[in-house]
């Protein structure tokens, strides 16, 4: 009697676990706390100072066309999201943009019956080269550090070779519109440009995708890659997936590339370590398992702003592989232990004193004191 | 809570502390590298004050100032045989017969003009070995790397049975001693394009160079703007002496006429092109445009274009894209000249070298820009030629013309 009253009475008393934890405002607050929320509100603040140092960018035609010419490096920094999240790198990124720029400019070319050929040709071979990056990554266990970088340099040498290293010429303006055209005679902001709207499909699908068991169980990859295993998922089709992602948006960042700017070799060089600050400074952690992907694509956009933030108070652009040098050292340094404190108190460093308190007082006689080398015995 | 406080503070003060860092390094940017005064010694005794800047050598500017309007020797028609009269070498001891090997150690073919003139001066070897005067060109592509260069000069001297060196330096002191090693063999040596510090090279060809280009093209943009209008100087790469010296002439100038130009380096890259000028835009108004090579010239326009402003007033070069874009518009243009049939004349001189004929020991070449009054006629004579072809290539009498041109 006694025990059956006591698992009734038990069961109705533990509350479902809600969905969500407090109200929407308050959810939001403790979001931006997280370095992963931080960065919107960074955007925020670098957005102020660019309008109070420049009053011209009060504009909102200038806002929008801003907006526009970050869309690629939002892209690619989204990329390069999946591939850090699961706990990889991807360096190839530049020079497959690199490549994807030269291959429109002399596949496409001036034939506008090409663009849509074009399109898919270049789809494909950036999936492929996730692929290959990926499958070499995962299956020959070659850190993905090193297949990215040799990726990097077969491509550029590819490049290379093909142009000799000059521009050739742009492909047809109907191509290029995708890259430097938009939607006109808007009110207010007189133009959406094309590579906004893309850049709002991107992000649309990638937040859907996260929130799918692909995404959960990318970044559970990052977190945790043994339980990962043990867990019986299939990690090598995971991973190899967040490589052709990267590959792919690093092309979609290639297609609006050409049409913003043009054909050139150069184009997109330095793209994968742009892609790898934006995403650390949306409080991304290297090594994986933490970090949303929206935040990547906002560090994108802070980086870009504080790039511009800098050229409007006169520092010249020769600083700016310092600066992203710095921004990578600090948002990785302080994120990381940011999210650490956000963390559960490890075992090690129990909060509850009593134990280590009890450990130096009385030493165990089988266990070494502290210096010594060896116990007791 | 008290980890959500802790959490943003990281994190917003990881910005802060980057902001304050380069708010810090601003200020030092103002300052001019003087640290340069030793590497070019000649240049800080020759130069009226030490301000000027690491590259800026008043004697050498004087001498291009003039050479603008000096009278050239040689037939109008053929300006890559034509030279300012001055020393000449006595080449009677190479007088021989027979078809000769050359040796071309050539800096790199990475941009258009480079790719061009390679072209060109592929061409004029094919006519030289038609008539047996060179049996064949061994080429060596250093890519841009001076060790690289090196190593080719050094192969070509031990190894490359060559009877006359070819060489386009990388870089003006590295390149140095391997072309005294190259004079030390005792055969004809002809250096082209970018200078070296030594006079052992039988003769020297280059047009008449950056500081020409510089004074053309800042004495345009003055004569076509006011006073305190904003130039955007656009520059590929800091360190060459080609594209400094150009920079270096243009800055005086525009100094001296109260021309407000800021300068960025961009790497030829048209995304960071656009974005410079979008950014300048912003900023305000852009009244002109400078470039020290034409290459991105277009994105520098489309720039304009995006945002929805009046051209400015422009000078790229002799790049076909730019010529086109130039006449589309129809902005107040000006394409300087940087002679790109400077690439026949070194197998040109070959071929005086061992016919015994005197060559100049510096042979300058012409280098006049074209002017918007010229541009129709130089869009005409290259129809048909890719974005990347310079008008002043001076190649339609060789064989393969226009197909060797057009098929890149």
């Amino acid at each position: 009697m006694s025990t059956t009253s006591i698992t009734t009475t038990e069961t109705p008393a533990r509350p479902a676990l809600p969905v969500h934890e407090g109200s929407l405002g308050s959810r939001i607050a403790s979001g931006m706390a997280t370095p992963g929320g931080a960065v919107f509100v960074l955007v925020g603040v670098l957005l102020v100072a660019i309008m109070v140092s420049n009053p011209n960018f009060t504009d909102p035609g200038a806002l929008i066309r801003f907006a526009g010419r970050t869309a690629p490096i939002a892209i690619a920094a989204m990329g390069q999201y999946y591939v850090i999240v699961s706990g990889e790198f991807d360096l190839s990124m530049g020079a497959v943009i690199a490549a994807q720029v030269v291959l429109a400019g002399n596949f496409i070319g001036q034939d506008e019956g090409r663009i849509i050929p074009g399109l898919l040709l270049m789809l494909a071979v950036g999936a492929l080269i996730g692929i290959v990056n990926g499958l070499v990554t995962t299956l020959l266990k070659v850190p993905s550090f090193i297949v990215t970088l040799g990726m990097m340099l077969a491509l550029s040498g590819l490049v290379r070779y093909i142009t000799g290293g000059a521009a050739s010429g742009n492909p047809v303006d109907a191509f290029r519109d995708i890259g430097r055209g938009g939607i006109e005679d808007v009110p207010v902001v007189d133009i959406i440009p094309f590579p906004l709207i893309i850049l709002a499909v991107v992000a649309v699908l990638s937040v859907w995708l996260m929130r799918r068991p692909f995404g959960r169980t990318l970044i559970a990859a990052g977190d945790n890659p043994q339980s990962m295993h043990y867990s019986g998922a299939p990690l090598w089709s995971y991973k190899t997936r967040a490589f052709v992602l990267s590959s792919l948006s690093a092309t979609v960042a290639g297609i609006l590339l050409v049409g913003y700017a043009g054909v050139h070799p150069s184009v997109g060089a330095g793209y994968e370590f742009t892609a790898i600050t934006a995403v650390v400074l949306g409080g991304v952690v290297l090594g994986g398992g933490r970090g949303w992907v929206l935040s990547a694509a906002a560090g994108a956009f802070a980086l870009e702003l504080l790039f511009t933030l800098l050229t409007s108070l006169g520092v010249t652009s020769t600083w700016r592989d310092t600066v992203q040098g710095l921004i990578i050292i600090a948002a990785v340094a302080l994120s990381a232990r940011a999210w650490q404190v956000g963390r559960r108190p490890r075992r090690t460093t129990s909060s509850d004193p009593s134990p280590s308190t009890d450990n130096t007082a009385t030493p165990s006689p089988n266990q070494p004191s502290t210096g010594a080398t060896t116990g007791d015995n | 809570m008290r980890r959500t406080i802790r959490g943003t503070l990281a994190s917003t003060s990881a910005a802060l502390v980057v902001l304050a860092v380069l708010a810090g390094c601003s200020t030092d940017v103002e300052e001019p590298a003087d640290s340069a005064a030793e590497s070019t010694s000649e240049s800080t005794e020759e130069a009226d004050s030490g301000d000027e800047g690491e590259w800026f050598v008043q004697a050498d500017y004087d001498e291009q100032d003039e050479q603008r309007s000096a009278t050239f020797e040689g037939p109008e028609s053929e300006p890559w045989l034509q030279y300012i009269d001055g020393e000449m070498t006595d080449t009677s001891e190479y007088n021989s017969g027979g078809a000769k090997k050359v040796c071309f150690a050539n800096a790199s073919v990475s941009n258009p003009w480079r790719q061009t003139g390679f072209i060109t001066m592929n061409q004029q070897l094919e006519a030289l070995q038609d008539k047996g005067v060179i049996s064949e060109m061994e080429v060596r592509d250093a890519q841009d790397d001076d060790n690289t260069q090196l190593a080719d000069i050094d192969y070509f001297i031990s190894e490359g049975n060559c009877d006359a060196f070819v060489i386009s330096p990388n870089s003006t002191a590295a390149m140095t001693p391997g072309v005294e090693r190259a004079c030390e063999t005792g055969k004809p040596v002809i250096v082209f394009d970018r200078g070296v510090e030594t006079d052992c090279a039988t003769t020297f060809i280059h047009p008449i160079g950056g500081y020409a280009w510089g004074i053309d093209t800042a004495e345009f943009l003055v004569d076509n703007l006011e006073e305190g209008d904003k130039v955007v100087a656009l520059r590929i790469l800091p360190g060459v002496d080609v594209l400094e010296t150009r920079w270096a002439a243009a800055e005086k100038i525009f100094e001296e006429n109260g021309i407000e130009a800021e300068d960025f380096f961009t790497g030829a890259d048209p995304t960071e092109i656009k974005k410079i000028i979008t950014d300048a835009l912003n900023q305000g108004e852009v009244a002109g445009v400078w470039m020290d090579a034409g290459d991105g010239a277009v994105a520098a326009i489309e720039a304009f274009e995006d945002a929805g402003v009046d051209y400015p007033v422009m000078t790229g070069e002799d790049e076909m894209s730019f010529l086109r874009k130039w006449e589309e518009t129809g902005l107040n243009g000006l394409a300087p000249v940087y002679s790109n049939f400077q690439w026949r004349t070194p197998l040109l001189a070959v071929e005086k070298i061992f016919a015994g004929e005197e060559v100049p020991k510096e042979w300058v070449l012409p280098q006049t820009p074209i002017t918007e009054d010229e541009r129709a006629e130089y869009l005409e004579a290259n129809e048909g030629m890719p974005d990347g072809h310079y008008a002043k290539f001076g190649g339609e009498d060789l064989p393969g013309f226009p197909e060797a041109w057009q098929d890149r």
